[in-house]
């Protein structure tokens, strides 16, 4: 059984267990427009809730993707690295930027379901 | 200027709405970045088919005098007296330092005493400004608000124009007409900032709507946002006022001495031209190059360029991502050692160093349509 949570910086976060992947929402690559470029962390690598995780680029534009939670990256979607367009065919799906093992479970808490989530897109 | 309502609109406003457009403030108006087909897709059709763009926000307007390109001449290098009818030419307007103001078209059209000229939007309050005072007494300048500007580029632009214009297709690369386009009254250059083949229509704002329908009737083509304008004339290795060039550049270390009229060099005239002809002689301390990202990252405006022992040597001025190349673009100033094609040089992009080599540009080929 895996619940998706998201993000106020338009992230989101499916979790199995103590193991979390996340993405953009699809709502992010519609502002972003087409997405040309991506890096994502390596594994290992710790990172903390709100802190930059990975970089999304667009035709115009860097943005910085940050990690919903606190965790140690266990794997990064090297596909994007060839194929950056997955981004925006399958936000949701195959366009995943990282996985992560939780650290603090607790701090999905804070964290918005899919219903609070759309609400809240629609004003940003 | 971030409140929507002190924002200006085109003629074409409504038309962009219709398409989908969305839009963004730029230069003062509320303009298409992109429609619904994304920056991508419309970057590709105008390399491929052709694109329309609406440039009405630049200035337009005409100089009345006795002869305003010999006054023009005062105020920018190019040779405006030998400009024949019907011609067009590019020119730089230059403060006193020999700093690049703007840049900008002057064309000469058949059997008309006044020149006709196309300035940039975020420039043209300034500009016109510039030339009414450095010129009073010699020339009137005849703002033109009420016309709106198009630009159709692409291989396919010459054709689709022509079934709406007959004729028209003969006009080749920096000639101007008046002529009738889908019934309208118009001004059509063969130019435009794209690297492609391409015209630029200027109408009455009252028949800008009717022209872009017309035009866009075409199944060849496409309206296209400014997001695609700048990633083309990035590839075509064209400069972005207010970017690669402003007032602290001048056109030897812009690599812009082309502009200079070959008669003017001898003569000069223009504003610092001593200065300026003494640095093209003797060369710059930095120069403007194209540069070649290795990988996939795109290197951004304002990033800074290190040689290989971490020195800092430059900034990228204009960088992206070349839907054409399909990689990423950039260009910028370095010191002038480091401005020969192939020199290897490190782009800091969030702090870490990658690769680059400087490049020839145009990235893409242009494809304007010479005249024998």
């Amino acid at each position: 059984m895996s619940k998706t949570y998201y993000t106020d910086q338009h992230e989101w976060i499916r979790v199995e267990g103590d193991e979390g992947t996340v993405g953009i929402t699809s709502h992010a690559t519609e502002q972003l427009g087409d997405v040309v470029f991506v890096e994502v962390p390596s594994v290992g690598k710790t990172v903390a809730k709100g802190g930059e995780a990975a970089v999304v680029e667009s035709v115009k534009a860097a943005s910085e993707v940050y990690s919903p939670v606190s965790g140690t990256v266990t794997a990064g979607n090297n596909d994007l690295a060839d194929d950056p367009a997955r981004v925006n065919a399958d936000p949701e799906g195959e366009g995943w930027f990282f996985k992560l093992k939780l650290s603090n479970p607790a701090e999905l808490d804070g964290l918005m379901t899919a219903e609070q989530y759309l609400d809240f897109a629609k004003d940003h | 200027m971030t409140d929507a309502e002190a924002l200006r609109r085109t003629p074409l406003y409504a038309l962009h709405v219709e398409l989908g457009a969305k839009l963004v403030p730029f230069a003062g108006y509320e303009m298409p970045v992109q429609y619904p087909a994304g920056i991508l897709k419309e970057h590709l059709h105008t390399r491929e088919k052709a694109g329309l763009f609406d440039v009405s926000h630049m200035g337009q307007a005409f100089l009345h005098g006795a002869n305003p390109a010999a006054a023009l001449e005062k105020l920018a290098p190019s040779d405006f007296i030998g400009l024949k009818e019907g011609q067009q030419r590019y020119g730089l307007l230059l403060n006193a330092e020999g700093g690049i103001k703007d840049d900008f078209m002057a064309s000469r059209l058949a059997g008309e005493s006044a020149m006709y000229l196309v300035v940039n939007a975020s420039m043209k309050d300034s500009d016109f400004a510039h030339i009414s005072r450095e010129l009073a007494g010699e020339v009137a300048l005849e703002q033109r608000p009420d016309r709106a500007l198009l630009a159709l580029q692409g291989p396919a632009a010459g054709a689709v124009l022509e079934k709406l214009s007959p004729g028209i297709d003969s006009l080749t690369f920096m000639r101007v007409r008046r002529a009738v386009v889908a019934g309208v009254e118009a001004i059509v250059s063969r130019t435009g900032y794209t690297g492609e083949d391409g015209f630029e229509i200027s109408v009455g704002g009252q028949d800008a709507e009717k022209l872009a329908r017309a035009l866009l009737a075409d199944p060849d083509v496409m309206p296209i946002g400014l997001g695609a304008r700048d990633s083309l004339r990035l590839e075509a290795g064209l400069c972005l006022y207010g970017h690669d060039i402003d007032e602290t550049t001048d056109p030897a270390e812009a690599n812009l001495v082309w502009a200079i009229g070959k008669r003017r060099k001898t003569e000069k005239g223009f504003p610092a031209a001593d200065k300026i002809m003494e640095r093209v002689l003797n060369g710059t301390a930095r120069k403007r190059v194209g540069i070649r990202p290795e990988g996939r990252a795109p290197a951004r405006e304002g990033t800074e360029i290190a040689d290989k022992t971490g020195r800092i040597i430059g900034k990228i001025t204009s960088g992206g991502f070349g839907p054409s190349l399909n990689a990423p673009v950039a260009m910028g100033y370095v010191e002038s050692a480091f401005a020969a094609d192939g020199s290897e040089i490190d782009l800091i992009v969030r702090g870490k160093p990658v690769p680059a080599k400087v490049a020839p540009m145009p990235f893409v080929p242009n494809r304007y349509k010479r005249g024998a």
